[in-house]
C-alpha cells in the first residue's frame, strides 16, 4: 500500500497531499501544546521521587558521650541515618598511621571530604579520637574494624591495623585513609563535629573559631 | 434430536454470539489450534512455557503475600522493623503463609533458572536470527524487567541483605559522572536506604514492573507467533508448505505441544515442590542467611553477596579495577582495528575509529568504578546485539562448526565461573590455591570476547550445509 493513499470505507481513495495545510498546522500546534502539558503533568510525579521535606529535615546533630570509651575501643552512632565511628586511638594506633603512609592512595587527604579543621595524618581535632562516617566510598557498605596489626588480622603481615570493607575488600587505615589500588577511590569522609567538653562531642555541627 | 445434540447446538450458538462480538475462535485458532510449531522441538523448548508457568506462580503468590505484608521501615513496639516483622508474621502466624512465601521466593530462583536455560536455547539454535530479532529483543527487555523485579523485591523483607544489597546497587548509579550522586538520592528518595526507598520499591515490585512485564510477555508471544518458532535445525518450516498452506514440518500447538508442555509442567512442579518443602532456602543461595536478621543501617554483615542469579554480572563489576582498564583498552583496540581492516565502507571505518577513540579516552579519564557499572549493565545488554553480531550462514549449532561449539562452551564455563566467584568474598581462592580475582578477570574478558569477536569467528567457522527439512526421528 502506498503511504500517501488512504482507503476510505466507500472504497474511494484520496491523496493526503491535498490535506488542508492550515489544519495541518493547527494539528501540529495542538500536538506541541499537548506535549508541553504532558511534560508539565509529569513534573510532580518526577518530583515526588526527590527526598521529602521530612527526609531533608531529619539531619539533627547528635551528641555523644565519650567518657566510657576506653583506649583502643570504637563506638558507632547514627547521624543522618549513617554510621559515624568514634575510635579512641592508642599511641600505638597513632604510630601505625606513619607506617601506613606509603601504602595509601591519598595520604594527605587532599581529595577527601572533610572539614578544614581536621588536618594532618590523624584527620582529627584531637588526635586521640577519630570521628568519621563509616561508609565505604566505593559503594557504601560499612567496613569492619580490623584493629589488630600484622598476620593475626588475616589480611597480611604488613597490615598496620584499620578497616576492611566486607563487600569489595577496600582497606582503610586507622585514620580512614584508603589504601592504594582499592575499589574505593577516596578516604572515608569526616563529618562536621565539635567538642563541647572533654568528653562530649557533637556530630553534625562545625567547630567555630577552633 | 438427542439431548446431547441440543446442548452442543446451544453451545455453538453461544460461541457464535461471542464471535460476532469478540474474535474468540479466531484467536484460539491463530495462537493454539492452528499455530503450527515445528515438529522437532526437543528438551530445550520446554523452558518458554515453564517461564510462563512460573510467572503465573509469582503473580498469584504475590497477590496473596501483599494481603499480609507491610512496607514499613519504622520499628514496632518490639523494636523490630514492621516490614521484617510482617514477613515473619506471614511465616509463623498466617495460615498457609509459609508455603505461599516459599512458593514466591523459590519461584524467583526458578524463574531465573528457567529463563537462563531458555536464553541458552537461543544461543544454541540461533533463535535470535532473522526474522526473530524482535522476539529476541522483547525477550531481553523481559530479562531486564525480571532483574529489576528481583532487585526491588529483595528489599521488601527488610533484612540485612535487603538493605545492604540495595545500598550497594543504588550507589552504583552514584558512579555516573556529574549526575550520579543526585541520581542515587533520587532513586532512594532519601540520603540513605530508608522507608521512602522501601515504599517505592514496593510500588515498583507489585505494580509497575509486573504491568510492563505482562505487556512485554504479550509482545514476545505476538512477535513469536507472527514469525513462527525456530527449531533445533534452525531451518524455516514456512518454506515448505502443503497445498493448504500449512508447513509440512509443522504441527498444531494444541493439542500436540499443550500436552507435551503440560507433562513437563508436572515434572517441573515435582522438582519445584521438593525445593519448596525440603530446601526453601536453597542452601543459603535462594534465601540468604543474613536476610533473617533485620536491616541495621550501622553494620554491614561480614560477608555480603547478591543472590546467585546476579552474581555473574556482579563478578564482572568487581573484576573491573584500574589494572583491568588496560585489558579493556587492548580489547577495544583489537576490535576497532579488526573492524577497520575487515570493512570496505569508509563510514564504518570512521565510526570504528571514532568509537574506539572515545572508548580509550573514556577508559583513561573516568574511574574504573564507572566502567565497572557500565560493564555490568552492558554485559546484559550485549545479548541484544546478537542478531547483528552473528554472521554465520546457518542458525543452529548443529550446522555451525567446531569453532562456535567451542566458543559457546567457553562462554558457558566463563559465565558459570563468574557466577560462582560472585557468591564468594573478595580474596577467595578455588581450593585455597587458585586466586579468584585473576580468574574473574579472565572470565570477564572471555565473556566480552564472545560478543566482541562474534562477527569474525562466526564467518570463519566451517559450517555444514543445512537440511531442506527438519530432521526428526
Amino acid at each position: 500500500m502506498s503511504n500517501d493513499k488512504l482507503e476510505v470505507s466507500g472504497g474511494a481513495s484520496f491523496s493526503c497531499n491535498c490535506a488542508d495545510s492550515s489544519r495541518r498546522q493547527l494539528m501540529a500546534a495542538t500536538a506541541a501544546v499537548g506535549g508541553a502539558v504532558g511534560v508539565g503533568v509529569a513534573a510532580p510525579f518526577v518530583a515526588s521521587f526527590l527526598p521529602s521535606e521530612r527526609a531533608k529535615a531529619a539531619g539533627a546533630p547528635v551528641e555523644v558521650d565519650l567518657s566510657g570509651l576506653q583506649p583502643g575501643e570504637m563506638k558507632t552512632v547514627e547521624w543522618r541515618g549513617k554510621p559515624v565511628w568514634i575510635v579512641r586511638r592508642t599511641p600505638e594506633m597513632l604510630e601505625s598511621l606513619k607506617k601506613s603512609e606509603a601504602m595509601l592512595a591519598d595520604p594527605g587527604s587532599s581529595r577527601a571530604e572533610q572539614p578544614d579543621y581536621v588536618k594532618g595524618a590523624g584527620r582529627a581535632i584531637k588526635d586521640e579520637y577519630l570521628v568519621c562516617v563509616g561508609l565505604c566510598t566505593h559503594l557504601g557498605c560499612s567496613p569492619s574494624a580490623k584493629f589488630k596489626p600484622g598476620a593475626e588480622s588475616g589480611i597480611g603481615d604488613d597490615w598496620p591495623g584499620g578497616f576492611l570493607c566486607p563487600c569489595h575488600g577496600s582497606r582503610f587505615d586507622l585514620a580512614g585513609r584508603v589504601f592504594k589500588s582499592m575499589p574505593a577511590p577516596d578516604n572515608l569522609p569526616i563529618p562536621p563535629h565539635t567538642y563541647v567538653s572533654d568528653t562530649r562531642l557533637i556530630i553534625g555541627e562545625d567547630t567555630k573559631g577552633a | 434430536m438427542s439431548q446431547m445434540d441440543t446442548l452442543l447446538d446451544k453451545g455453538k450458538q453461544a460461541l457464535g454470539w461471542v464471535d460476532e462480538r469478540f474474535p474468540l475462535t479466531s484467536l484460539y485458532k491463530a495462537h493454539l489450534s492452528e499455530y503450527y510449531a515445528p515438529k522437532n522441538f526437543n528438551f530445550w523448548y520446554f523452558f518458554g512455557s515453564l517461564a510462563l508457568l512460573v510467572l503465573v506462580n509469582q503473580i498469584v503468590t504475590g497477590i496473596f503475600l501483599v494481603m499480609h505484608y507491610k512496607p514499613d521501615a519504622a520499628l514496632n513496639a518490639a523494636g523490630v522493623p514492621v516490614a521484617f516483622a510482617s514477613v515473619e508474621y506471614i511465616m509463623r502466624d498466617v495460615p498457609g503463609g509459609w508455603i505461599i512465601r516459599y512458593l514466591h521466593s523459590t519461584g524467583a530462583s526458578a524463574f531465573f533458572i528457567v529463563v537462563y536455560l531458555h536464553m541458552f536455547r537461543g544461543l544454541l539454535y540461533g533463535s535470535y536470527r532473522k526474522p526473530r530479532e524482535l522476539v529476541w529483543l522483547f525477550g531481553i527487555a523481559i530479562f531486564l524487567c525480571l532483574m529489576g523485579e528481583a532487585f526491588f523485591g529483595y528489599l521488601l523483607p527488610w533484612g540485612q541483605m535487603s538493605g545492604w544489597g540495595a545500598q550497594v546497587i543504588v550507589n552504583l548509579f552514584a558512579a555516573i559522572p556529574v549526575i550520579g550522586p543526585d541520581l542515587s538520592i533520587f532513586i532512594r528518595g532519601d540520603f540513605v536506604v530508608s522507608d521512602a526507598t522501601l515504599n517505592r520499591f514496593f510500588a515498583f515490585h507489585v505494580i509497575a514492573i509486573p504491568l510492563v512485564l505482562l505487556g512485554l510477555v504479550t509482545a514476545h508471544l505476538i512477535a513469536l507467533h507472527e514469525v513462527g518458532s525456530n527449531n533445533p535445525d534452525g531451518v524455516e518450516i514456512k518454506k515448505k508448505k502443503d497445498t493448504n498452506g500449512i508447513p509440512l514440518d509443522g504441527i498444531p500447538f494444541h493439542p500436540y505441544y499443550t500436552v507435551k508442555d503440560g507433562f513437563v509442567a508436572v515434572v517441573f512442579l515435582m522438582v519445584f515442590s521438593v525445593v519448596v518443602f525440603f530446601a526453601p532456602e536453597g542452601g543459603g543461595y535462594f534465601l540468604e542467611y543474613n536476610n533473617f536478621v533485620p536491616y541495621d543501617a550501622l553494620q554491614t554483615p561480614p560477608h555480603i553477596a547478591p543472590v546467585w542469579y546476579f552474581t555473574p554480572f556482579y563478578s564482572i563489576l568487581r573484576a573491573t579495577t584500574s589494572n583491568f582498564m588496560w585489558v579493556l583498552g587492548a580489547l577495544a583496540l583489537i576490535v576497532g582495528g579488526l573492524t577497520v581492516v575487515s570493512t570496505k565502507s569508509k563510514n564504518v571505518k570512521a565510526l570504528a575509529v571514532g568509537v574506539t577513540a572515545i572508548l580509550l579516552a573514556g577508559f583513561a579519564l573516568l574511574d574504573a568504578k564507572v566502567w565497572g557499572v557500565v560493564l555490568m549493565g552492558g554485559s546484559v545488554m550485549l545479548f541484544g546485539l546478537l542478531p547483528w553480531l552473528d554472521q554465520s550462514p546457518v542458525k543452529s549449532v548443529r550446522y555451525k562448526g567446531v569453532l562456535y561449539a567451542s566458543v559457546l562452551s567457553v562462554f558457558v564455563v566463563a559465565f558459570v565461573l563468574l557466577g560462582i566467584l560472585g557468591t564468594k568474598a573478595p580474596g577467595y581462592a578455588f581450593f585455597g590455591l587458585i586466586p579468584g580475582e585473576p580468574v574473574a578477570a579472565v572470565c570477564s574478558v572471555l565473556y566480552l570476547a564472545f560478543f566482541a569477536f562474534m562477527p569474525w569467528y562466526s564467518r570463519m567457522d566451517a559450517t555444514k550445509p543445512e537440511p531442506e527439512r527438519v530432521t526428526w526421528k
